[in-house]
């Protein structure tokens, strides 16, 4: 068997294994490359482990030995004495969601939709960027600009009628949902099983009960406030819920615009050409077909929106008017700490976060209940991306 | 194209056998004729029982043949029986496909290329390959052609190696003041030729090349075949292609492999129907199948 | 609809002609049309107010002590001529040069095994899943993490070195992803032609993977950096100062710093933001160093999208 070191070409004889199988200094490099990079790969397990350990670890001694009665029905969440209260920072939660999702879904779609389906290259050009700079602008910019732009001149210059017409229209916009929802439906099928009729019940129920709470949540805080005050409200000179959700609601015009803009585009072309050779109008077209072939992608970006804007802290902890404590509120035009900002004054000051007790404790447990809510919201996000890419 | 070697016949030649056996529908089998007796010292490519899989699908099955060197052997057939496939499982390219499986022994010159000892990358080196697509790198023309002696470690003697392959390749004379440029502003039959200047810089003892002229005009196939027929000493050529009459003009042997439906699960798996020198097969196929193919009943 | 009427009816064909021509007004269409332009419209609208406002705060500051206000520090009144952002831009800069040297080689590591080695098993998955969760945890999560992992009970170890770590543990995810999507992009053909003359995977990616899809792993890594200079939350979970920070005397290099406690950019407009209702002052201090956050951040991103736009029509 001669071996060939020299790769001498048309050499028809025979060769032996060892010709074959390289240098063994070359195997024993892409071996180790290879498994630097594994590493590198991994430090995103050990982050995430190391995420879930350190929360949980914090959070268990919380549960464990917080007085549980502290942590629910109290006035307000004043941690350095010891009162937990949960309520206040899940509402104020609740209210930053609502409100900057009623900034950011709309306007967000309304550009998704736009960019994708009317405008020109040219158009584009120009629209795009505005987005894409507003996507760069740091939280702590519209913490700031909340503060002293969007508290003074917007939220504190909206009256009790101003509210309740904002509100009016909120409510206009929630009915004619449900009316297009039960005009679907009912056109769709005649006759329809009970299981199916059990469930459209309930949905139906649930849309109810949601207005309800609506116009009594609207008509209560359009009552709440300080009569003797320049306006109706009463009126903190540090801002206020509503100012910062309009922040947070700017901040996330963007996420929600570029998910739902990517849902659009995956929609076929043929979709809309197909309708558009029947003889419908673009704005048929968009309605009736592109929009609910990509609702999933839609849904997605609510719900990622969502998820990002319980998360935010900054604009929250600058413009929400309270400082490290706050009394439960359910109105927007109070000062209140959401969760992340309630983490965030915590932190702040000069002294140690070890305070009373539980303080630093409380801390992980709250960011605890975060992680959680907004792990569940990207799952459930992320879902729904994947049904528009496995759709088309 | 007369075949030089066209003289003996064969009765042991296991290759030929094998396919008719294999053949269900073709007659009894008969004395293959018009075979080669293979000098085992001229022998590249030994393979038996080859199948390959991507997952559980199989693609192709029970591929047996031999390659000599210095001979071109074209590999035809309907699209989709797996000629590519095949063709890449010789230089374990489709080791690339983290799907695909190999089956069967594959050796060339006296080594099992799947032997678990043997390193892809060497083998590579050994046995080039030539894509359907002209594929320059993003590079300068200089760069791409000294692509493959510079990962092998060459440094020196780099610009004698590119002029050589690019003579080679008959594409000196038009790049030879330009070398510097991006090889993605070459027209598509120059870069073509590139992809096989890269590929013989690396001096490999087989080419294989999947359907090189498909993506060329007339002329530039022309050339790419002159090209073939001048480097035909010094290699060995595998080459898939579409065109009947290159496989005709260009090779000495030819396989011809079809595909057969599964009724089971609705899946198509390519075989190997015929393999026999080049001039046999065309004028006068053992298989039927073969016949209504080349003859153009058969898509 | 309507050809199917037309029958030498000359009514008919005037109808056909204005839909086909439009001028039959088409208003419902319109009025959609306005109305999704009128988002955009709204987006503008905040874009370009936040950026008069921030500028009108923060002018009269920058051009009446620029130089000062560069070099200055933190200080209790906004009226001190000593105010300024040194301190917050030395610390910005310690924290891009950790995310740098963390986030971005890791990042780009983690997304060559991912495209270019792993196969599809259990581990894999598992990285993906945790990458994929890691980009949507709150950035004050992270800076509990930080808060736990480097700081622990804040007994005045809360130093550069946690917040510069903290905030590359945070960016590392959106590194992986869009280096993944760059490396993704890169054409097969050219990975084959690489390997078909013999090239090691290693050598696949040194020549042709890392090249090829250098413009879009930069941008993804510009993005990062944008985003980790701009990010305060976790500092402050972390612990920067507020409020007062004793000046050092040493320079923006000196590696001693790393040790000590530190502020950033984010956090001195935070600290001075939170001051303002006490000091009216800090109010367009406050101002003045968003501008020139701002710059940065804007600049980055800007070369980032301009960098991706370009290649993605160079390449088709
Ligand atoms: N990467 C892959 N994964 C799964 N199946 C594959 C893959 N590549 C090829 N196949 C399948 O294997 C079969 C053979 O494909 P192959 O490309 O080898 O055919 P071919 O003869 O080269 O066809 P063509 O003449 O069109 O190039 C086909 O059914 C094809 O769908
Ligand atoms: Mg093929």
């Amino acid at each position: 068997m001669s071996d060939i070191t020299v790769p001498t070409r048309s050499s028809g004889t025979t060769l032996s294994l060892d010709a074959l199988s390289g240098p063994a200094a070359r195997a024993r490099k892409e071996g180790a490359i290879k498994a630097v990079f594994f590493l590198a790969a991994t430090v995103s397990i050990i982050v995430s482990a190391a995420i879930v350990w350190s929360l949980v670890r914090e959070a268990w001694v919380f549960i464990t030995e917080v007085e549980w009665a502290n942590t629910w029905g109290q006035n307000g969440w004043f941690p350095r004495q010891g009162l937990y209260d949960m309520p206040t920072l899940l509402v104020a939660s609740l209210i930053v969601t609502v409100i900057s999702m009623l900034v950011a879904g709309p306007i967000g779609l309304g550009s998704a939709i736009y960019l994708s389906e009317y405008a020109s290259r040219r158009t584009r050009s120009i629209l795009k960027p505005v987005l894409e700079v507003l996507a760069g602008v740091p939280s702590v910019v519209l913490g700031f600009f909340a503060l002293f732009f969007l508290s003074p001149q917007i939220v504190e210059r909206i009256s009790r009628s101003g509210w309740l017409i904002i509100g009016a229209v909120i409510l206009t916009g929630y009915v004619a949902m449900m009316v297009i929802w039960v005009r679907r439906t009912l056109q769709r099928e005649a006759s329809t099983s009970a299981a199916q009729m059990f469930t459209r019940i309930i949905v139906l129920t649930l849309f109810v009960l949601v207005g309800l709470v609506m116009v009594w949540w609207i008509l209560r805080t359009a009552g709440s406030g300080d009569a003797g005050a320049a306006n109706f409200f009463q009126v903190k000179r540090s801002g206020q819920l509503a100012a910062a959700s309009i922040g947070v609601g700017i901040l996330t015009i963007p996420l929600v615009a570029s998910i739902s803009e990517d849902a659009l585009a995956s929609v076929p072309r043929e979709l809309r050409e197909a309708s558009a050779g029947l003889g419908a109008r673009k704005v048929t077209t968009t309605t009736q077909i592109v929009l609910p072939a990509a609702v999933s992608g839609i849904v997605a970006a609510f719900i990622i929106g969502v998820s990002r804007v319980i998360g935010e802290t900054m604009v929250v902890f600058m413009a929400g008017g309270a400082a490290d404590a706050a009394r439960f509120t359910d109105s927007p035009f109070e000062g209140g700490l959401t969760m992340t900002a309630g983490m965030a004054s915590l932190a702040t000051g000069t002294d140690n976060v070890v305070g009373e007790g539980l303080t630093f404790q409380s801390l992980y447990f709250v960011g605890f209940v975060l992680f959680l809510i907004t792990l569940t919201l990207n799952v459930i996000g992320a879902r729904f991306v994947r049904n528009v890419r496995e759709k088309y | 194209m007369a075949n030089t070697t066209d003289t003996g016949v064969s009765v042991t030649d296991e290759t030929t056998s094998d396919i008719t056996v294999e053949a269900p529908t073709a007659a009894a089998p008969e004395a293959a004729p018009a075979s080669t007796p293979v000098d085992p010292a001229d022998l590249v490519f030994d393979v038996s029982d080859l199948s390959v899989y991507y997952g559980d699908f199989r693609a192709v099955r029970d591929v047996n043949m031999t390659v000599e060197r210095n001979q071109i052997t074209a590999l035809i057939g309907p699209s989709g029986c797996g000629k590519s496939t095949v063709l890449r499982s010789f230089n374990r390219m489709n080791d690339l496909i983290p799907t695909a499986r190999v089956t069967g022994d594959l050796i060339y010159r006296g080594v099992d290329l799947y032997d678990p000892r043997v390193d892809p990358v060497e083998v590579r080196r050994r046995i080039g390959m030539v894509f359907q697509k002209p594929n320059p790198f993003p590079k300068s023309i200089y760069d791409n052609v000294a692509y493959g002696p510079r990962i092998a470690g060459q440094k020196k003697g780099l610009d004698e190696v590119v002029e050589s392959s690019l003579r080679k390749a008959a594409l000196w004379d038009e790049v030879k003041d330009r070398l510097g440029d991006s090889a993605i502003g070459l027209s598509g039959g120059q870069q073509q030729r590139l992809s096989i200047a890269r590929a013989i810089a690396t001096q490999p003892e087989v080419l294989l090349m999947d359907e090189p002229c498909s993506a060329l005009d007339p002329i530039a196939t022309a050339r790419i075949e002159e090209l073939m027929a001048e480097i035909k000493s010094e290699y060995t050529i595998l080459i898939v292609t579409h065109n009947m009459q290159q496989a005709a003009r260009v090779s000495d042997r030819t396989a011809f492999f079809s595909v057969e439906l599964d009724e089971h699960n609705d899946r198509r798996t390519g075989l190997l129907v015929e393999y026999t020198d080049t001039a046999k097969l065309f004028s006068n196929p053992d298989d039927e199948r073969t016949e209504n193919y080349i003859t153009g009943r058969f898509g | 609809m309507a050809l199917s009427t037309i029958g030498g009816n000359g009514r008919t064909t005037a109808r056909v002609d204005a839909e086909i021509y439009r001028q039959g007004r088409d208003l419902k269409g319109r009025g959609f049309q306005y109305l999704l332009l009128s988002a955009l419209f709204l987006a503008s609208l905040f874009l370009i107010t936040l950026l008069i406002q921030v500028l009108t705060d923060g002018w009269p500051v920058l051009s009446e002590r620029f130089v000062d206000f560069f070099t200055g520090t933190l200080r209790s009144r906004s009226s001190d001529d000593a105010l300024g952002i040194g301190q917050g831009l030395a610390g910005t800069f310690w924290i891009a040069i950790f995310v740098i040297a963390l986030s971005f080689p890791i990042g780009i590591a983690a997304a060559v095994y991912l495209e270019e080695y792993a196969s599809e098993n259990f581990i894999t998955s598992v990285i993906d899943v945790a990458i994929r969760n890691l980009a949507g945890v709150p950035s004050v999560v992270y800076g509990l993490l930080g808060l736990a992992l480097f700081v622990a009970t804040r007994d005045g170890n809360s130093t550069l070195f946690a917040g510069g770590v903290t905030l590359a543990i945070l960016v590392l995810p959106i590194v992986v992803i869009t280096a993944a999507e760059a490396i993704r992009a890169v054409p097969s053909s050219l990975r084959e032609g690489a390997y078909g003359v013999g090239a090691t995977q290693w050598d696949v990616i040194r020549t042709q993977i890392l090249p090829y899809a250098a413009p879009g792993i930069l941008t993804g890594t510009l993005l990062s950096l944008a985003r980790a200079i701009g990010e305060a939350a976790p500092l402050i979970l972390v612990g920067a100062i507020t409020d007062r920070l004793a000046p050092r005397g040493d320079g923006l290099l000196s590696l001693d710093q790393i040790f000590d406690r530190f502020t950033a950019m984010p956090i001195v407009i935070v600290g001075w933001v939170q001051e303002s209702g006490r000091d009216q002052g800090f109010g367009p201090a406050a101002g003045a160093a968003i501008v020139v956050l701002l710059v940065f951040v804007i600049l980055m991103n800007s070369i980032a999208v301009t960098l991706r736009n370009r290649f993605e029509k160079k390449r088709g």
